[in-house]
């Protein structure tokens, strides 16, 4: 992988994102309305409450990393920067794994730092509060990695942001079982290690796995 | 079949025959003419006869009653939507692999069967649940896993129909399903692992009891029913494809002036 390449491009992304503040904090703040939403929906009862707020947190943050992805490759995209970037040497890869983890920097990790807040808030007993947080940590990357390949799919694409949420959440629902279960899982009085140790997994997997097809259908959209 | 005999330069591959005959549009036009209605008629013979087995000769099941006749559907529905994902991404991986188009038509063909065999399996399925079971849907893990299939093979389509250009489509879509049968064991295990937590549902699928020889051959009857309706419907829709794809040639050109 081409290192000067991944470093270039994550440290534009973050000053890019930085210079447009209020639309990086977008999906942090729909995560926040979102998960909100459930006890409006569903009623305040703190029973029900506390038995679906892991789920509902992580099915926000889930839906918050897909919503926040089609930007991740359109601007460059768009004005041809990415063709130019695609044309160093081995780049692919490099741009890859760069837009994947300025992506979970700016959206991925403002959803972990909320995620206990919104714990709270549904009720979350405390000492669930750091199994969701170290669960969402070893997560949002997935998030963001898994996105990146459908993001790269359906670059230029009219209906690009439906189009991501459909061909990646089948494939995040392993996340988003081990995920959620952890927290789950505590609250049954058992040990959140298993989950968090196959979540882990799911993070090398998608860590060594999804930069290539990232990589490669970037090839296939810009070609 | 008149569509035989008209090129020379058909003729001249027709001498030839080779791993690659039929990845030529053309050639692969005229195969798909013959095999897709052959293959239909198998289809409806096998159908024929699995339902006659099914429905008048095998006998009425002792603990579910005349309800378990859908499995006869059922079963092949099932098996037959998780083969054609696999065949899918095969065809996707032989289009990266060679550079085929037409491994690439094949994999576009056989997605809309794929999901509707999914379809089939999930509503086949939930029509024998409500009896059965008293409800329509668990959230068990074959269901579970099926209904996520469903969700694979949407994407895929969907992915595939958003994009205008046909080569950069017919790749992303391979992509797609490539990745997908990558996950399809990971999907498939943790899922089984969630249903297993949460043990909401004790519900046991009451296949464990030996089957009758005329049940196992009805379902045997019905499944090769439906591989070759698979077969006919995937040939006529990738032949479909090919001479959409091929409009600008020689040979597609004759072929519709002609008819």
């Amino acid at each position: 992988m081409n290192g000067a390449v991944f470093l270039a491009v994550y440290q534009r992304d973050l000053r890019l994102a930085w210079r447009r503040r209020t639309e990086a904090l977008l999906p942090v703040a729909f995560f926040l309305v979102a998960a909100s939403l459930f006890p409006l929906g569903v009623g305040p009862d703190p029973q029900v409450l506390k038995l679906i707020a892991p789920g509902v947190v992580w099915v926000c943050a889930l839906l918050a990393a897909m919503l926040s992805m089609p930007p991740l490759y359109a601007a460059d995209h768009a004005d041809g920067s990415l063709e130019q970037l695609l044309l160093a040497p081995d780049a692919g890869l490099a741009v890859a794994a760069a837009k994947a983890a300025a992506h979970w920097t700016i959206s991925g990790a403002p959803l972990v730092v909320a995620a206990p807040v919104l714990g709270l808030l549904l009720g979350l007993p405390a000492e669930e509060l750091p199994v969701l947080f170290l669960s969402l940590s070893l997560g949002t990357p997935i998030l963001s990695l898994l996105g990146g390949v459908g993001a790269a799919l359906t670059l230029g694409l009219r209906s690009a942001g439906m189009l991501i949420v459909l061909i990646v959440l089948p494939l995040a629902i392993p996340a988003l079982i081990f995920g959620a279960g952890a927290a789950a899982a505590v609250d049954a009085g058992q040990s959140p290690s298993p989950h968090l140790s196959l979540l882990g997994a799911l993070l090398i997997a998608c860590l060594v796995g999804a930069p290539p097809a990232t990589a490669a259908a970037l090839r296939i959209a810009v070609e | 079949m008149h569509a035989v005999n008209t090129s020379s330069a058909a003729l001249a591959t027709r001498s030839r025959l080779t791993w690659f005959t039929f990845a030529s549009p053309a050639n692969f036009y005229r195969l798909a003419g013959v095999l897709g209605p052959v293959c239909g008629v198998v289809a409806a013979a096998f159908a024929i006869a699995g339902l006659w087995m099914g429905l008048f000769v095998a006998p009425t099941d002792a603990v579910q009653g005349e309800v378990y006749r859908i499995i006869f559907i059922h079963v092949p529905a099932a098996w037959l939507s998780m083969v054609l994902y696999v065949a899918l991404a095969f065809w996707a991986a032989m289009g990266w692999l060679l550079n085929a188009r037409m491994a690439f038509a094949f994999a576009r063909a056989i997605a809309p069967t794929g999901a509707l065999f999914t379809v089939l399996a999930l509503w086949t399925g939930s029509l024998w649940g409500r009896p059965t079971w008293g409800t329509w849907w668990v959230w068990d893990a074959r269901l579970t896993s099926e209904l996520i299939l469903l969700f694979l093979y949407l994407g895929y389509m969907a992915l595939v129909a958003a994009i205008d250009d046909t080569r950069r489509a017919d790749k992303a879509g391979a992509l797609l399903a490539i990745v997908g049968v990558v996950n399809v064991p990971v999907i498939y295990f943790s899922v089984v692992w969630w249903n297993t937590l949460h043990q909401s549902s004790s519900l046991t699928m009451g296949k464990e009891q030996h089957m009758a020889t005329t049940m196992l051959v009805a379902m045997l009857l019905l499944t090769l029913a439906c591989w070759a309706y698979a077969f006919a419907v995937v040939f006529l829709r990738a032949r479909a494809i090919v001479l959409e794809r091929e409009a600008d040639s020689a040979w597609a050109r004759a072929l519709v002036s002609r008819d």
